[in-house]
């Protein structure tokens, strides 16, 4: 099985960027082309909720009866009926300003509504990006360095298991389990009805309502990594400097760790910043799932009630989140990879 | 060797007899290249009875199985067993019945939606590669921005503001998914674009239409094939997550429709553990399977994989 993975991850890697181009002129390239897919993300959050042949105030009031004059009144203050030109320069106008309307379902303005939610979302894909990262590196730099062996059978496998498994399913498992059955850890939410007053306590209480979650999206994910891992480390395991440290007589440890990882982690990094996105899309199901309030909850929601503004809002921010992280990974990658500066 | 009936009258040394005896002669290699591989038979065997069981749905389990009108005395609930293999669910539906139908919507979305991308992904991919200047360039663009953006967030705005069915999943998925693809093509039409029988087919006049039919077309098709198998099983997740989602057909049940039906009825915290899990595992079976396939496929046809 272990001769196929390797290719899972590895065939699907971008083009290396460019080497020996001035800084300035690199970053520009790179701002200029994040600025120019945001460009697209904001074009597509105004002509897919516009143009498409979908009447969003027909589809509303599918859901909740209303009258025709509940729904021109509710076009009107949507703007729906002005012409499309100016609802284009009124959609972008509130881009900029952050303002996406009100949502349905909440009755307050959109904005607010992510503000409040965006950074329990930060924590957690934040927590489980670190776990993933550090566990799939080692094993992916472990698998590699016995390639071939029963070791790295077993982890790639286990790992392009977990990868094949739908995200909301691992979730709904891991909460029948360890939620329904056993009670270890709490089924839902981000803090307990009743918290503990003192801050300790409140930190121990939202970490333990953290738990599956941050397990159903590490084990989703970290197979990304491990195989990105894999695969560089195996590239490099060839190379004449490995020999050299061995001559040298030191201990393969030490060749493992002092050199060849090391060397394998430069493409690493960018890739693992790439794979951000893989993250964004499981925290709207296990957010769904474990009833966490963050934007993949909110984007539930939205899609439930449905509450255009607020998917509009949630898709527009996720896009940022994605596209500002890939601009850091290609600038991260220039600052870290001295052939790529030095020239 | 003449070629179908439909054909025109191809004489054994005509440049398209010969064509076709290559193209047979491949397809018959190709298939005792992958029956030495263990892993995909299995995947393909799997594959097959699922189909099979799929296809006869209607005659293993009439739909008035399903109709809730009829099933008043069976139980709710109840536990997997002789007389309920896969357990019931909350309105005494045979959880099994259920999954046997699913399966059609899981599958005909999964086949629909990766036919979809691949046309998508294989134009542009040519496209790119073949149009130099700001065509290419601007195709990239396009190709970068759906390969950095994860599908499922673009295919729930997609489903949102279309009306719901089974269609607009299709849509949705085959609209997002096609930019690994375009990005993979891309880069085998550019090996290909410089090799001497395209620059002799320049040479000669060839203009675009003829050199991305009868050149790029075939040499970046066994890619696509391999591509393919691969993506019907990321598209069967995406099928039962946007249905999870409630963006599916409410009519037309799937597997990942069975699992929105089970957390809205808290399965998972009240014990009825069949209906969690059976439709889950059915989603992986069938992914791994698709797995097991495509990778065997796309070591075929890419030998430089095969070292790994």
């Amino acid at each position: 099985m272990s001769t196929a993975v390797a290719s899972a991850v590895a065939a699907e890697e971008t083009d290396e960027p460019p080497r020996g181009v001035p800084a300035i002129r690199y970053f520009l390239s790179k701002l200029g082309g994040a600025a120019i897919s945001m460009v697209m993300v904001i074009l597509l959050g105004f002509f897919a909720f516009k143009l498409l042949p979908g009447d969003p105030v027909a589809l509303m009031a599918k859901e909740r009866p209303m009258s025709a004059a509940q729904m021109d009144q509710l076009r009107a203050q949507l703007g729906l009926n002005k012409p499309m030109i100016v609802q284009f320069w009124d959609y972008l106008g509130n881009v900029f300003t952050l303002n996406f309307g009100d949502s349905y379902v909440y009755k307050q303005s959109v904005a607010s509504l992510i503000g409040e939610y965006f950074w329990n979302t930060i924590l957690l894909t934040g927590t489980s990006a670190v776990i993933a990262i550090a566990l799939g590196l080692w094993l992916g730099q472990r698998a590699a360095w016995k390639h071939g062996s029963w070791f790295d059978r077993i982890t790639t496998g286990t790992a392009l298991v977990f990868w094949s498994v739908p995200t909301f399913w691992l979730a709904l498992l891991l909460l029948m389990i360890f939620g329904g059955s056993l009670h270890w850890f709490p089924t839902g939410g981000m803090m307990s009805p009743n918290p503990p007053p003192d801050a300790l306590g409140k930190v121990l209480d939202v970490a333990s309502h953290m738990v599956l979650p941050v397990i159903t999206m590490v084990a989703v994910v970290y197979a990304q990594y491990l195989m990105v891992m894999r695969a560089s480390l195996i590239e490099e395991m060839g190379e004449d400097y490995l020999t050299t440290a061995r001559a040298k007589g030191l201990r393969e440890d030490k060749v493992r760790t002092g050199h060849a990882v090391p060397n394998a982690l430069l493409p690493t990094v960018t890739l693992v910043f790439m794979h951000i996105g893989g993250l964004i899309a499981g925290a709207v199901t296990i957010e769904t799932v474990f009833s966490w309030p963050g934007l993949g909850k909110l984007t539930y929601e939205a899609i439930s009630g449905p509450d255009l503004p607020l998917l509009q809002g949630t898709f527009v921010v996720f896009s940022a989140i994605i596209i500002v992280t890939n601009l850091l990974a290609d600038l991260v990658y220039r600052l870290l990879d001295p052939r790529v500066r030095a020239a | 060797m003449t070629t179908t009936a439909s054909a025109p009258v191809a004489h054994p040394g005509s440049a398209r007899a010969m064509a076709w005896r290559r193209r047979r002669a491949a397809a018959g290699q190709f298939w005792s290249d992958f029956r030495r591989y263990p892993a995909g038979m299995t995947g393909l065997v799997v594959l097959a009875v699922i189909i099979i069981l799929a296809l006869l749905a209607p005659v293993l389990a009439p739909s008035r199985m399903l109709d809730v009108t009829q099933l008043l005395d069976s139980p709710r609930y109840a536990p997997p067993s002789l007389a309920h293999p896969f357990g019931t669910d909350d309105q005494g539906r045979e959880l099994w019945v259920r999954m046997l139908w699913g399966s059609r919507v899981s599958l005909v979305v999964g086949f629909a939606a990766t036919a979809m991308s691949m046309i998508i992904g294989t134009i542009i991919g040519i496209a790119a590669g073949h149009f130099t200047g700001w065509v290419g360039g601007l195709l990239m663009r396009i190709v970068d921005f759906f390969l950095v953006l994860p599908s499922l967030i673009l295919a729930i705005v997609l489903s949102s503001v279309l009306s719901r069915g089974v269609m607009t999943i299709v849509i949705a998925i085959g609209l997002t998914s096609w930019a690994g693809t375009a990005r993979v093509v891309r880069s085998q039409t550019l090996s290909v674009e410089s090799r001497d029988y395209v620059e002799r087919a320049r040479v000669l006049g060839a203009g675009h239409w003829h050199i991305i039919v009868k050149h790029l077309l075939p040499a970046v098709m066994p890619l696509v094939l391999a591509n393919t198998t691969l993506t019907v099983g990321s598209a069967i997740i995406a099928e039962s997550t946007l249905s999870f989602l409630g963006l599916g057909d409410p009519s037309k049940q799937s597997w990942g429709t069975i699992l929105k039906n089970s957390m809205d009825l808290s399965a998972a915290t009240s014990g009825y553990w069949w209906y969690v899990l059976i439709p889950g595992l059915a989603i992986l079976l069938v992914v791994l399977a698709f797995t097991l396939v495509g990778r065997v496929v796309e070591t075929i046809v890419n030998p430089t994989l095969r070292n790994r």
